[in-house]
Protein backbone atom coordinates (compact mmCIF):
# COMPACT_ATOMS: atom_id res chain seq x y z
CA UNK A 1 0.00 0.00 0.00
CA UNK A 2 3.00 2.32 -0.23
CA UNK A 3 1.89 3.22 -3.71
CA UNK A 4 -0.99 5.15 -2.21
CA UNK A 5 1.33 7.44 -0.33
CA UNK A 6 3.61 7.94 -3.27
CA UNK A 7 0.91 9.13 -5.65
CA UNK A 8 -1.83 10.71 -3.57
CA UNK A 9 -3.01 13.34 -6.03
CA UNK A 10 -3.59 11.16 -9.02
CA UNK A 11 -7.03 9.59 -8.93
CA UNK A 12 -8.23 7.47 -11.79
CA UNK A 13 -6.29 6.39 -14.82
CA UNK A 14 -3.82 8.57 -16.65
CA UNK A 15 -5.36 10.43 -19.58
CA UNK A 16 -4.61 8.58 -22.80
CA UNK A 17 -1.68 10.01 -24.72
CA UNK A 18 -2.80 10.78 -28.21
CA UNK A 19 -0.06 8.92 -29.97
CA UNK A 20 -1.72 6.58 -32.40
CA UNK A 21 -2.05 2.85 -31.83
CA UNK A 22 -1.23 2.40 -28.14
CA UNK A 23 -3.79 5.07 -27.24
CA UNK A 24 -6.44 3.45 -29.40
CA UNK A 25 -5.69 0.10 -27.83
CA UNK A 26 -5.97 1.62 -24.37
CA UNK A 27 -9.30 3.18 -25.27
CA UNK A 28 -10.58 -0.16 -26.44
CA UNK A 29 -9.29 -1.86 -23.33
CA UNK A 30 -11.34 0.56 -21.30
CA UNK A 31 -14.43 0.06 -23.39
CA UNK A 32 -14.19 -3.69 -23.57
CA UNK A 33 -15.77 -4.45 -20.17
CA UNK A 34 -18.77 -2.42 -21.26
CA UNK A 35 -19.32 -4.20 -24.54
CA UNK A 36 -20.96 -7.48 -23.46
CA UNK A 37 -23.69 -5.65 -21.54
CA UNK A 38 -24.14 -3.14 -24.35
CA UNK A 39 -24.37 -5.73 -27.11
CA UNK A 40 -26.69 -7.93 -25.04
CA UNK A 41 -29.02 -5.02 -24.30
CA UNK A 42 -29.15 -3.91 -27.91
CA UNK A 43 -29.83 -7.42 -29.21
CA UNK A 44 -32.48 -8.37 -26.67
CA UNK A 45 -34.33 -5.06 -26.22
CA UNK A 46 -33.69 -2.84 -29.24
CA UNK A 47 -33.90 -5.36 -32.08
CA UNK A 48 -37.32 -6.67 -31.01
CA UNK A 49 -38.61 -3.10 -30.87
CA UNK A 50 -37.32 -2.46 -34.40
CA UNK A 51 -39.09 -5.64 -35.47
CA UNK A 52 -42.25 -4.40 -33.76
CA UNK A 53 -41.96 -1.15 -35.71
CA UNK A 54 -41.70 -3.12 -38.97
CA UNK A 55 -44.58 -5.47 -38.12
CA UNK A 56 -46.71 -2.48 -37.12
CA UNK A 57 -46.62 -1.42 -40.78
CA UNK A 58 -47.78 -4.84 -41.97
CA UNK A 59 -51.08 -6.55 -42.51
CA UNK A 60 -50.46 -9.73 -40.56
CA UNK A 61 -52.97 -11.93 -38.85
CA UNK A 62 -51.56 -15.33 -38.00
CA UNK A 63 -54.96 -16.95 -38.60
CA UNK A 64 -54.93 -15.62 -42.17
CA UNK A 65 -51.31 -16.11 -43.34
CA UNK A 66 -52.08 -15.72 -47.05
CA UNK A 67 -53.15 -12.11 -46.57
CA UNK A 68 -49.80 -10.87 -45.28
CA UNK A 69 -48.40 -7.65 -46.75
CA UNK A 70 -47.51 -4.02 -46.38
CA UNK A 71 -50.26 -2.01 -44.75
CA UNK A 72 -48.74 1.42 -44.32
CA UNK A 73 -50.26 3.27 -41.43
CA UNK A 74 -53.52 1.30 -41.46
CA UNK A 75 -52.74 -0.37 -38.14
CA UNK A 76 -52.12 2.98 -36.49
CA UNK A 77 -55.36 4.31 -37.93
CA UNK A 78 -57.06 1.25 -36.44
CA UNK A 79 -55.45 1.83 -33.06
CA UNK A 80 -56.73 5.38 -32.89
CA UNK A 81 -60.20 4.68 -34.33
CA UNK A 82 -61.00 1.33 -32.73
CA UNK A 83 -63.08 2.27 -29.68
CA UNK A 84 -61.53 -0.50 -27.59
CA UNK A 85 -57.99 0.53 -28.32
CA UNK A 86 -58.78 4.20 -27.91
CA UNK A 87 -60.36 3.54 -24.56
CA UNK A 88 -57.29 1.48 -23.62
CA UNK A 89 -55.12 4.53 -24.28
CA UNK A 90 -57.32 6.66 -22.01
CA UNK A 91 -57.38 4.00 -19.29
CA UNK A 92 -53.59 3.67 -19.40
CA UNK A 93 -53.06 7.42 -18.99
CA UNK A 94 -55.66 7.73 -16.25
CA UNK A 95 -54.44 4.66 -14.36
CA UNK A 96 -50.80 5.70 -14.52
CA UNK A 97 -51.26 9.34 -13.57
CA UNK A 98 -53.70 8.59 -10.74
CA UNK A 99 -51.64 5.81 -9.21
CA UNK A 100 -48.31 7.62 -9.49
CA UNK A 101 -49.62 10.91 -8.06
CA UNK A 102 -51.49 9.25 -5.17
CA UNK A 103 -48.49 7.01 -4.39
CA UNK A 104 -46.15 10.00 -4.37
CA UNK A 105 -48.34 12.02 -2.02
CA UNK A 106 -48.98 9.11 0.35
CA UNK A 107 -45.35 8.01 0.12
CA UNK A 108 -44.16 11.51 1.01
CA UNK A 109 -46.48 11.64 4.02
CA UNK A 110 -45.35 8.23 5.24
CA UNK A 111 -41.68 9.03 4.66
CA UNK A 112 -42.03 12.22 6.72
CA UNK A 113 -43.71 10.27 9.53
CA UNK A 114 -41.04 7.58 9.47
CA UNK A 115 -38.21 10.11 9.38
CA UNK A 116 -39.00 11.03 13.00
CA UNK A 117 -38.01 8.97 15.97
CA UNK A 118 -40.81 7.10 17.70
CA UNK A 119 -41.23 3.85 19.57
CA UNK A 120 -41.30 0.89 17.20
CA UNK A 121 -40.19 2.75 14.08
CA UNK A 122 -38.42 -0.33 12.72
CA UNK A 123 -41.55 -2.45 13.09
CA UNK A 124 -43.70 0.16 11.35
CA UNK A 125 -41.22 0.40 8.49
CA UNK A 126 -41.21 -3.37 8.09
CA UNK A 127 -45.03 -3.42 8.02
CA UNK A 128 -45.08 -0.64 5.43
CA UNK A 129 -42.63 -2.40 3.14
CA UNK A 130 -44.65 -5.64 3.13
CA UNK A 131 -47.08 -4.70 0.31
CA UNK A 132 -44.17 -4.06 -2.05
CA UNK A 133 -42.78 -7.51 -1.29
CA UNK A 134 -45.93 -9.48 -2.09
CA UNK A 135 -45.67 -10.98 -5.59
CA UNK A 136 -47.88 -8.76 -7.82
CA UNK A 137 -50.10 -11.60 -9.05
CA UNK A 138 -50.53 -12.85 -5.50
CA UNK A 139 -51.40 -9.30 -4.40
CA UNK A 140 -53.97 -9.00 -7.19
CA UNK A 141 -55.51 -12.35 -6.22
CA UNK A 142 -55.56 -11.27 -2.59
CA UNK A 143 -57.39 -8.03 -3.41
CA UNK A 144 -59.81 -9.69 -5.79
CA UNK A 145 -60.82 -12.66 -3.67
CA UNK A 146 -59.96 -11.97 -0.04
CA UNK A 147 -60.69 -8.23 0.13
CA UNK A 148 -63.09 -7.16 -2.64
CA UNK A 149 -65.31 -10.24 -2.79
CA UNK A 150 -68.82 -8.94 -2.02
CA UNK A 151 -69.91 -12.05 -0.12
CA UNK A 152 -66.97 -12.87 2.11
CA UNK A 153 -64.28 -10.32 1.35
CA UNK A 154 -62.68 -8.46 4.24
CA UNK A 155 -64.01 -5.03 3.21
CA UNK A 156 -67.66 -5.97 3.34
CA UNK A 157 -66.94 -8.09 6.40
CA UNK A 158 -65.59 -5.04 8.20
CA UNK A 159 -68.70 -3.09 7.15
CA UNK A 160 -70.87 -5.82 8.66
CA UNK A 161 -68.77 -5.68 11.81
CA UNK A 162 -69.19 -1.95 12.10
CA UNK A 163 -72.81 -1.51 11.05
CA UNK A 164 -74.43 -4.89 11.70
CA UNK A 165 -76.55 -6.94 9.35
CA UNK A 166 -78.00 -3.95 7.51
CA UNK A 167 -74.57 -2.69 6.50
CA UNK A 168 -74.09 -1.66 2.87
CA UNK A 169 -72.36 -4.41 0.90
CA UNK A 170 -70.95 -2.75 -2.21
CA UNK A 171 -69.84 -4.70 -5.24
CA UNK A 172 -66.35 -3.23 -5.24
CA UNK A 173 -65.06 -4.59 -8.52
CA UNK A 174 -68.15 -4.34 -10.70
CA UNK A 175 -69.27 -1.12 -9.02
CA UNK A 176 -65.98 0.76 -9.33
CA UNK A 177 -63.69 -1.38 -11.48
CA UNK A 178 -60.97 1.12 -12.32
CA UNK A 179 -60.85 2.41 -8.75
CA UNK A 180 -60.55 -1.19 -7.54
CA UNK A 181 -57.50 -1.76 -9.74
CA UNK A 182 -56.03 1.61 -8.77
CA UNK A 183 -56.46 1.00 -5.05
CA UNK A 184 -54.60 -2.29 -5.20
CA UNK A 185 -51.77 -0.66 -7.18
CA UNK A 186 -51.58 2.30 -4.81
CA UNK A 187 -51.30 -0.17 -1.93
CA UNK A 188 -48.44 -1.96 -3.67
CA UNK A 189 -46.49 1.03 -4.93
CA UNK A 190 -46.80 3.53 -2.08
CA UNK A 191 -44.17 1.64 -0.04
CA UNK A 192 -41.79 1.86 -2.99
CA UNK A 193 -42.20 5.65 -3.17
CA UNK A 194 -41.86 5.83 0.61
CA UNK A 195 -38.57 3.91 0.51
CA UNK A 196 -37.09 6.25 -2.08
CA UNK A 197 -38.29 9.41 -0.32
CA UNK A 198 -37.19 8.12 3.08
CA UNK A 199 -33.69 7.57 1.74
CA UNK A 200 -33.85 11.12 0.40
CA UNK A 201 -34.91 12.52 3.77
CA UNK A 202 -32.16 10.66 5.55
CA UNK A 203 -29.51 12.01 3.21
CA UNK A 204 -30.62 15.59 3.92
CA UNK A 205 -27.81 17.73 5.34
CA UNK A 206 -28.79 18.22 8.97
CA UNK A 207 -26.65 21.32 9.62
CA UNK A 208 -28.71 23.46 7.22
CA UNK A 209 -31.92 22.37 8.97
CA UNK A 210 -30.44 23.20 12.38
CA UNK A 211 -29.18 26.56 11.18
CA UNK A 212 -32.64 27.37 9.84
CA UNK A 213 -34.23 26.35 13.16
CA UNK A 214 -31.83 28.59 15.06
CA UNK A 215 -32.77 31.43 12.74
CA UNK A 216 -36.38 30.86 13.81
CA UNK A 217 -37.79 29.03 10.77
CA UNK A 218 -41.07 27.21 11.41
CA UNK A 219 -41.44 23.49 10.68
CA UNK A 220 -43.42 24.37 7.55
CA UNK A 221 -40.73 26.76 6.33
CA UNK A 222 -38.05 24.14 6.86
CA UNK A 223 -40.14 21.64 4.92
CA UNK A 224 -41.04 24.04 2.13
CA UNK A 225 -37.66 25.69 1.55
CA UNK A 226 -35.15 23.03 2.62
CA UNK A 227 -36.69 19.57 2.65
CA UNK A 228 -38.84 19.77 -0.48
CA UNK A 229 -36.09 21.18 -2.74
CA UNK A 230 -33.70 18.54 -1.40
CA UNK A 231 -36.29 15.83 -2.10
CA UNK A 232 -36.85 17.06 -5.62
CA UNK A 233 -34.64 14.56 -7.38
CA UNK A 234 -36.02 11.76 -5.24
CA UNK A 235 -39.59 12.77 -6.08
CA UNK A 236 -38.67 12.91 -9.75
CA UNK A 237 -37.02 9.53 -9.55
CA UNK A 238 -40.06 8.03 -7.82
CA UNK A 239 -42.40 9.53 -10.41
CA UNK A 240 -40.21 8.30 -13.25
CA UNK A 241 -39.76 4.73 -12.00
CA UNK A 242 -43.39 4.57 -10.89
CA UNK A 243 -44.61 5.70 -14.32
CA UNK A 244 -42.40 3.19 -16.09
CA UNK A 245 -43.81 0.32 -14.05
CA UNK A 246 -47.46 1.40 -13.81
CA UNK A 247 -47.79 2.23 -17.49
CA UNK A 248 -46.77 -1.37 -18.19
CA UNK A 249 -49.02 -2.89 -15.57
CA UNK A 250 -50.42 -6.20 -16.65
CA UNK A 251 -50.78 -8.31 -13.52
CA UNK A 252 -53.43 -6.27 -11.71
CA UNK A 253 -55.60 -5.63 -14.77
CA UNK A 254 -55.29 -9.24 -15.92
CA UNK A 255 -56.11 -10.71 -12.52
CA UNK A 256 -58.65 -8.35 -10.95
CA UNK A 257 -60.91 -7.50 -13.89
CA UNK A 258 -59.47 -9.43 -16.85
CA UNK A 259 -59.61 -6.14 -18.67
CA UNK A 260 -63.39 -6.04 -18.37
CA UNK A 261 -65.64 -3.16 -17.29
CA UNK A 262 -63.53 -0.53 -19.03
CA UNK A 263 -60.28 -1.31 -17.25
CA UNK A 264 -58.33 -2.77 -20.19
CA UNK A 265 -55.11 -0.81 -20.44
CA UNK A 266 -52.75 -0.96 -23.41
CA UNK A 267 -50.52 -3.78 -22.19
CA UNK A 268 -53.55 -5.96 -21.53
CA UNK A 269 -55.16 -5.00 -24.86
CA UNK A 270 -51.94 -5.77 -26.73
CA UNK A 271 -51.70 -9.11 -24.97
CA UNK A 272 -55.24 -9.89 -26.12
CA UNK A 273 -54.85 -8.55 -29.65
CA UNK A 274 -51.84 -10.72 -30.20
CA UNK A 275 -52.60 -13.71 -27.99
CA UNK A 276 -56.27 -14.14 -28.74
CA UNK A 277 -57.09 -12.16 -31.88
CA UNK A 278 -53.73 -13.04 -33.47
CA UNK A 279 -53.64 -9.65 -35.17
CA UNK A 280 -49.89 -9.16 -35.15
CA UNK A 281 -49.91 -5.89 -37.11
CA UNK A 282 -52.41 -4.16 -34.87
CA UNK A 283 -50.82 -5.46 -31.68
CA UNK A 284 -47.48 -4.08 -32.84
CA UNK A 285 -48.93 -0.69 -33.70
CA UNK A 286 -50.48 -0.55 -30.23
CA UNK A 287 -47.09 -1.53 -28.80
CA UNK A 288 -45.43 1.41 -30.54
CA UNK A 289 -48.17 3.67 -29.17
CA UNK A 290 -47.38 2.40 -25.64
CA UNK A 291 -43.75 3.32 -26.10
CA UNK A 292 -44.58 6.82 -27.27
CA UNK A 293 -47.22 7.11 -24.55
CA UNK A 294 -44.93 6.00 -21.75
CA UNK A 295 -42.37 8.57 -22.78
CA UNK A 296 -45.06 11.25 -22.74
CA UNK A 297 -46.44 10.11 -19.39
CA UNK A 298 -42.99 9.95 -17.81
CA UNK A 299 -42.23 13.45 -19.06
CA UNK A 300 -45.59 14.66 -17.78
CA UNK A 301 -45.02 13.07 -14.39
CA UNK A 302 -41.65 14.79 -14.23
CA UNK A 303 -43.24 18.14 -15.09
CA UNK A 304 -45.87 17.83 -12.38
CA UNK A 305 -43.26 17.10 -9.76
CA UNK A 306 -40.92 19.82 -10.97
CA UNK A 307 -43.66 22.44 -11.05
CA UNK A 308 -44.38 21.77 -7.38
CA UNK A 309 -40.88 22.97 -6.67
CA UNK A 310 -40.24 25.36 -9.50
CA UNK A 311 -42.28 28.14 -7.87
CA UNK A 312 -39.32 28.77 -5.63
CA UNK A 313 -36.77 29.02 -8.36
CA UNK A 314 -39.11 31.24 -10.34
CA UNK A 315 -39.51 33.66 -7.47
CA UNK A 316 -35.81 33.72 -6.78
CA UNK A 317 -35.12 34.46 -10.44
CA UNK A 318 -37.66 37.28 -10.42
CA UNK A 319 -36.06 38.86 -7.41
CA UNK A 320 -32.63 38.89 -8.98
CA UNK A 321 -34.22 40.14 -12.19
CA UNK A 322 -35.71 43.12 -10.37
CA UNK A 323 -32.42 43.89 -8.75
CA UNK A 324 -30.60 43.85 -12.06
CA UNK B 1 -47.68 16.42 18.97
CA UNK B 2 -44.80 13.95 18.83
CA UNK B 3 -47.05 11.25 20.30
CA UNK B 4 -49.77 11.94 17.73
CA UNK B 5 -47.35 11.64 14.80
CA UNK B 6 -45.93 8.38 16.14
CA UNK B 7 -49.46 7.08 16.53
CA UNK B 8 -50.32 8.16 12.99
CA UNK B 9 -47.30 6.25 11.71
CA UNK B 10 -48.42 3.14 13.58
CA UNK B 11 -51.95 3.43 12.17
CA UNK B 12 -50.60 3.81 8.63
CA UNK B 13 -48.28 0.85 9.13
CA UNK B 14 -51.09 -1.36 10.43
CA UNK B 15 -53.40 -0.25 7.62
CA UNK B 16 -50.88 -1.13 4.92
CA UNK B 17 -49.96 -4.37 6.63
CA UNK B 18 -53.55 -5.48 7.23
CA UNK B 19 -54.09 -7.11 3.79
CA UNK B 20 -50.86 -9.11 4.17
CA UNK B 21 -51.83 -10.18 7.68
CA UNK B 22 -55.31 -11.09 6.41
CA UNK B 23 -53.80 -13.16 3.60
CA UNK B 24 -51.69 -15.14 6.08
CA UNK B 25 -54.57 -15.52 8.54
CA UNK B 26 -57.02 -16.67 5.85
CA UNK B 27 -54.48 -19.19 4.57
CA UNK B 28 -54.45 -20.74 8.05
CA UNK B 29 -58.21 -21.20 8.29
CA UNK B 30 -60.44 -23.99 7.03
CA UNK B 31 -62.40 -23.17 3.85
CA UNK B 32 -65.74 -22.60 5.65
CA UNK B 33 -64.05 -20.37 8.26
CA UNK B 34 -62.19 -18.42 5.58
CA UNK B 35 -65.34 -17.53 3.66
CA UNK B 36 -67.62 -16.00 6.26
CA UNK B 37 -69.23 -12.60 6.59
CA UNK B 38 -68.45 -11.04 9.03
CA UNK B 39 -64.90 -12.43 9.00
CA UNK B 40 -63.74 -14.83 11.70
CA UNK B 41 -60.15 -13.93 12.57
CA UNK B 42 -60.27 -16.08 15.71
CA UNK B 43 -61.24 -19.29 13.89
CA UNK B 44 -59.07 -22.33 14.67
CA UNK B 45 -55.75 -22.57 12.86
CA UNK B 46 -55.30 -25.36 10.33
CA UNK B 47 -52.68 -26.06 7.68
CA UNK B 48 -55.16 -27.74 5.32
CA UNK B 49 -54.88 -24.90 2.79
CA UNK B 50 -51.13 -25.44 2.55
CA UNK B 51 -51.47 -29.21 2.47
CA UNK B 52 -53.93 -29.01 -0.40
CA UNK B 53 -51.80 -26.46 -2.24
CA UNK B 54 -48.75 -28.69 -2.06
CA UNK B 55 -50.87 -31.68 -3.12
CA UNK B 56 -51.70 -29.86 -6.34
CA UNK B 57 -48.05 -30.27 -7.44
CA UNK B 58 -46.73 -26.71 -7.38
CA UNK B 59 -43.12 -27.93 -7.28
CA UNK B 60 -42.17 -27.64 -10.95
CA UNK B 61 -43.42 -24.01 -11.19
CA UNK B 62 -41.62 -23.06 -7.97
CA UNK B 63 -38.41 -24.69 -9.19
CA UNK B 64 -38.84 -23.02 -12.60
CA UNK B 65 -39.20 -19.63 -10.93
CA UNK B 66 -36.17 -20.30 -8.78
CA UNK B 67 -33.98 -21.30 -11.72
CA UNK B 68 -35.17 -18.44 -13.92
CA UNK B 69 -34.62 -15.88 -11.15
CA UNK B 70 -31.26 -17.17 -9.94
CA UNK B 71 -30.03 -17.84 -13.48
CA UNK B 72 -30.87 -14.36 -14.71
CA UNK B 73 -29.53 -12.70 -11.56
CA UNK B 74 -26.17 -14.43 -12.07
CA UNK B 75 -26.10 -13.50 -15.75
CA UNK B 76 -26.99 -9.90 -14.90
CA UNK B 77 -24.08 -9.69 -12.44
CA UNK B 78 -21.72 -11.23 -14.96
CA UNK B 79 -22.60 -8.55 -17.51
CA UNK B 80 -23.32 -5.60 -15.23
CA UNK B 81 -20.25 -5.62 -13.01
CA UNK B 82 -17.67 -5.17 -15.80
CA UNK B 83 -19.92 -2.63 -17.52
CA UNK B 84 -20.45 -0.65 -14.34
CA UNK B 85 -16.74 -0.89 -13.66
CA UNK B 86 -15.98 0.61 -17.05
CA UNK B 87 -18.53 3.35 -16.47
CA UNK B 88 -17.62 4.30 -12.93
CA UNK B 89 -13.96 3.71 -12.31
CA UNK B 90 -12.50 3.97 -15.73
CA UNK B 91 -14.44 6.63 -17.51
CA UNK B 92 -15.46 5.65 -20.99
CA UNK B 93 -15.78 8.50 -23.45
CA UNK B 94 -19.30 9.83 -23.39
CA UNK B 95 -20.06 7.58 -20.42
CA UNK B 96 -23.19 9.48 -19.46
CA UNK B 97 -24.64 8.82 -22.92
CA UNK B 98 -24.01 5.12 -22.46
CA UNK B 99 -25.57 5.19 -19.02
CA UNK B 100 -28.57 7.03 -20.33
CA UNK B 101 -28.91 4.50 -23.12
CA UNK B 102 -29.12 1.67 -20.59
CA UNK B 103 -31.69 3.56 -18.63
CA UNK B 104 -33.74 4.42 -21.67
CA UNK B 105 -34.19 0.74 -22.48
CA UNK B 106 -36.21 0.52 -19.26
CA UNK B 107 -38.54 3.09 -20.78
CA UNK B 108 -39.28 0.62 -23.53
CA UNK B 109 -42.35 -1.24 -22.29
CA UNK B 110 -42.10 -5.01 -22.32
CA UNK B 111 -45.14 -5.32 -24.58
CA UNK B 112 -43.34 -3.33 -27.29
CA UNK B 113 -41.04 -6.26 -28.00
CA UNK B 114 -43.30 -9.10 -26.93
CA UNK B 115 -44.50 -10.22 -30.36
CA UNK B 116 -41.09 -10.41 -32.11
CA UNK B 117 -39.70 -12.17 -29.04
CA UNK B 118 -42.56 -14.66 -29.19
CA UNK B 119 -41.97 -15.23 -32.92
CA UNK B 120 -38.25 -15.79 -32.35
CA UNK B 121 -39.00 -18.26 -29.55
CA UNK B 122 -41.52 -20.05 -31.76
CA UNK B 123 -39.14 -20.37 -34.70
CA UNK B 124 -36.14 -21.46 -32.65
CA UNK B 125 -38.08 -23.98 -30.61
CA UNK B 126 -37.46 -22.00 -27.43
CA UNK B 127 -41.10 -21.69 -26.41
CA UNK B 128 -41.74 -23.13 -22.95
CA UNK B 129 -38.02 -23.06 -22.15
CA UNK B 130 -36.49 -21.66 -18.97
CA UNK B 131 -33.23 -20.56 -20.59
CA UNK B 132 -35.16 -18.27 -22.91
CA UNK B 133 -36.82 -16.67 -19.87
CA UNK B 134 -33.40 -16.28 -18.26
CA UNK B 135 -32.20 -14.26 -21.26
CA UNK B 136 -35.31 -12.06 -21.22
CA UNK B 137 -35.20 -11.45 -17.47
CA UNK B 138 -31.55 -10.56 -17.81
CA UNK B 139 -32.35 -7.92 -20.41
CA UNK B 140 -35.16 -6.67 -18.18
CA UNK B 141 -32.89 -6.20 -15.15
CA UNK B 142 -29.56 -5.36 -16.74
CA UNK B 143 -30.20 -1.60 -17.16
CA UNK B 144 -31.16 -1.20 -13.51
CA UNK B 145 -28.23 -3.33 -12.41
CA UNK B 146 -25.71 -1.31 -14.44
CA UNK B 147 -27.19 1.88 -13.04
CA UNK B 148 -27.05 0.64 -9.43
CA UNK B 149 -23.65 -1.01 -9.70
CA UNK B 150 -22.10 2.09 -11.22
CA UNK B 151 -22.89 4.17 -8.18
CA UNK B 152 -21.76 1.46 -5.79
CA UNK B 153 -18.50 0.99 -7.65
CA UNK B 154 -17.92 4.73 -7.78
CA UNK B 155 -17.38 4.46 -4.04
CA UNK B 156 -14.29 2.31 -4.50
CA UNK B 157 -11.35 4.64 -3.72
CA UNK B 158 -9.24 5.39 -6.77
CA UNK B 159 -6.05 4.99 -4.75
CA UNK B 160 -6.68 1.33 -4.14
CA UNK B 161 -7.16 0.78 -7.85
CA UNK B 162 -3.96 2.58 -8.67
CA UNK B 163 -2.11 0.50 -6.15
CA UNK B 164 -3.51 -2.62 -7.80
CA UNK B 165 -2.55 -1.34 -11.25
CA UNK B 166 0.99 -0.59 -10.06
CA UNK B 167 1.23 -4.08 -8.64
CA UNK B 168 0.46 -5.29 -12.15
CA UNK B 169 -3.04 -6.62 -11.59
CA UNK B 170 -5.12 -7.19 -14.71
CA UNK B 171 -8.81 -6.47 -15.14
CA UNK B 172 -10.05 -9.79 -13.80
CA UNK B 173 -7.75 -9.77 -10.79
CA UNK B 174 -8.63 -6.16 -10.00
CA UNK B 175 -12.33 -6.91 -10.21
CA UNK B 176 -12.09 -10.04 -8.13
CA UNK B 177 -9.54 -9.02 -5.50
CA UNK B 178 -10.07 -5.27 -5.13
CA UNK B 179 -13.42 -4.14 -6.46
CA UNK B 180 -15.65 -7.05 -5.46
CA UNK B 181 -14.92 -6.98 -1.71
CA UNK B 182 -15.53 -3.23 -1.45
CA UNK B 183 -18.63 -3.35 -3.62
CA UNK B 184 -20.11 -6.46 -1.97
CA UNK B 185 -23.03 -4.68 -0.27
CA UNK B 186 -23.89 -3.09 -3.59
CA UNK B 187 -23.68 -6.41 -5.39
CA UNK B 188 -25.97 -7.92 -2.75
CA UNK B 189 -28.53 -5.13 -3.12
CA UNK B 190 -28.46 -5.36 -6.90
CA UNK B 191 -28.86 -9.14 -6.83
CA UNK B 192 -31.79 -8.87 -4.45
CA UNK B 193 -33.59 -6.36 -6.66
CA UNK B 194 -32.98 -8.44 -9.81
CA UNK B 195 -34.16 -11.58 -8.03
CA UNK B 196 -37.38 -9.89 -6.88
CA UNK B 197 -38.23 -8.49 -10.31
CA UNK B 198 -37.57 -11.83 -12.03
CA UNK B 199 -39.51 -13.80 -9.46
CA UNK B 200 -42.48 -11.44 -9.85
CA UNK B 201 -42.63 -11.34 -13.65
CA UNK B 202 -45.86 -12.53 -15.23
CA UNK B 203 -46.35 -11.23 -18.79
CA UNK B 204 -43.34 -12.87 -20.49
CA UNK B 205 -43.82 -16.06 -18.51
CA UNK B 206 -47.50 -16.17 -19.37
CA UNK B 207 -46.91 -15.74 -23.11
CA UNK B 208 -43.73 -17.76 -23.51
CA UNK B 209 -44.06 -20.69 -21.13
CA UNK B 210 -46.60 -23.41 -20.64
CA UNK B 211 -46.62 -26.90 -19.22
CA UNK B 212 -42.90 -27.45 -18.83
CA UNK B 213 -41.39 -24.09 -17.96
CA UNK B 214 -44.36 -22.33 -16.35
CA UNK B 215 -43.26 -20.15 -13.45
CA UNK B 216 -44.93 -19.71 -10.07
CA UNK B 217 -46.86 -16.54 -11.03
CA UNK B 218 -48.26 -18.31 -14.10
CA UNK B 219 -49.18 -21.28 -11.94
CA UNK B 220 -50.93 -18.96 -9.47
CA UNK B 221 -53.19 -17.48 -12.15
CA UNK B 222 -54.06 -20.94 -13.44
CA UNK B 223 -54.51 -22.30 -9.93
CA UNK B 224 -57.52 -20.11 -9.28
CA UNK B 225 -59.13 -20.97 -12.59
CA UNK B 226 -58.71 -24.71 -12.14
CA UNK B 227 -59.51 -24.89 -8.44
CA UNK B 228 -62.41 -22.47 -8.32
CA UNK B 229 -62.73 -20.17 -5.40
CA UNK B 230 -61.25 -21.85 -2.40
CA UNK B 231 -60.17 -18.83 -0.46
CA UNK B 232 -57.91 -20.49 2.11
CA UNK B 233 -56.14 -22.46 -0.60
CA UNK B 234 -55.69 -19.39 -2.82
CA UNK B 235 -54.28 -17.44 0.13
CA UNK B 236 -51.95 -20.31 1.03
CA UNK B 237 -50.70 -20.37 -2.58
CA UNK B 238 -50.20 -16.59 -2.55
CA UNK B 239 -48.25 -16.82 0.72
CA UNK B 240 -46.00 -19.62 -0.55
CA UNK B 241 -45.20 -17.83 -3.81
CA UNK B 242 -44.56 -14.52 -2.03
CA UNK B 243 -42.53 -16.06 0.76
CA UNK B 244 -39.06 -16.02 -0.86
CA UNK B 245 -39.43 -12.35 -1.75
CA UNK B 246 -40.95 -11.42 1.62
CA UNK B 247 -38.19 -13.16 3.55
CA UNK B 248 -35.38 -11.79 1.38
CA UNK B 249 -36.91 -8.31 1.42
CA UNK B 250 -37.42 -8.19 5.18
CA UNK B 251 -33.95 -9.56 5.84
CA UNK B 252 -32.29 -7.03 3.60
CA UNK B 253 -34.47 -3.94 4.13
CA UNK B 254 -31.55 -1.58 4.47
CA UNK B 255 -29.83 -2.90 1.39
CA UNK B 256 -33.07 -2.64 -0.52
CA UNK B 257 -33.54 0.99 0.47
CA UNK B 258 -29.92 1.75 -0.27
CA UNK B 259 -30.10 0.02 -3.62
CA UNK B 260 -33.29 1.71 -4.71
CA UNK B 261 -32.24 5.21 -3.81
CA UNK B 262 -28.49 5.49 -3.81
CA UNK B 263 -28.01 3.95 -7.19
CA UNK B 264 -30.45 6.34 -8.67
CA UNK B 265 -29.56 9.70 -7.34
CA UNK B 266 -25.79 9.60 -7.04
Amino acid sequence: MTAVREAPARRGPTPPARTGRPAAAARWARRAPLLPALVFTIVVTQLPFVATLVISLMRWNSLDPANRGFAGLDNYAAVFTDPDLRSAIGVTVLLTVTVVVVCLVLGLGLALLLDRRFAGRGVVRTMLIAPFLVVPVAAALLWKHALYNPEYGLFNGVLTWLFGDGAPQPEWISGMPLLAVEASLVWQWTPFMMLILLAGLQSRPQDAVEAARIDGATAWQVFRYLTLPHLRQYLELGALLGSIYIVQNFDAVFTITSGGLGTANLPYTIYQTFYQAHDYGQASAAGVVVVVGSIIIATFALRVVSSLLREDGGRAANRTGVRA
Amino acid sequence: MKRVLGLAAWCAGLLFFAPVAWMVLTSLHSEPDAATNPPSPAAPITFDGYAEFFDSAPWPPLINSLSASIGSTLLVLLLAIPAAYALSIKKVDKWSDVLFFFLSTKMLPVVAGLLPIYLVAQHTGMLDNISFLVVLYTSMNLPIAVWLMRSFLAEVPGEILEAAALDGAGLVTTLRRVVAPVAMPGIAATSLICFIFSWNELLFARVLTGVVAGTAPVYLTGFVTSQGLFLAKVCAAAVVVSLPVLVAGFAAQDKLVQGLSLGAVK
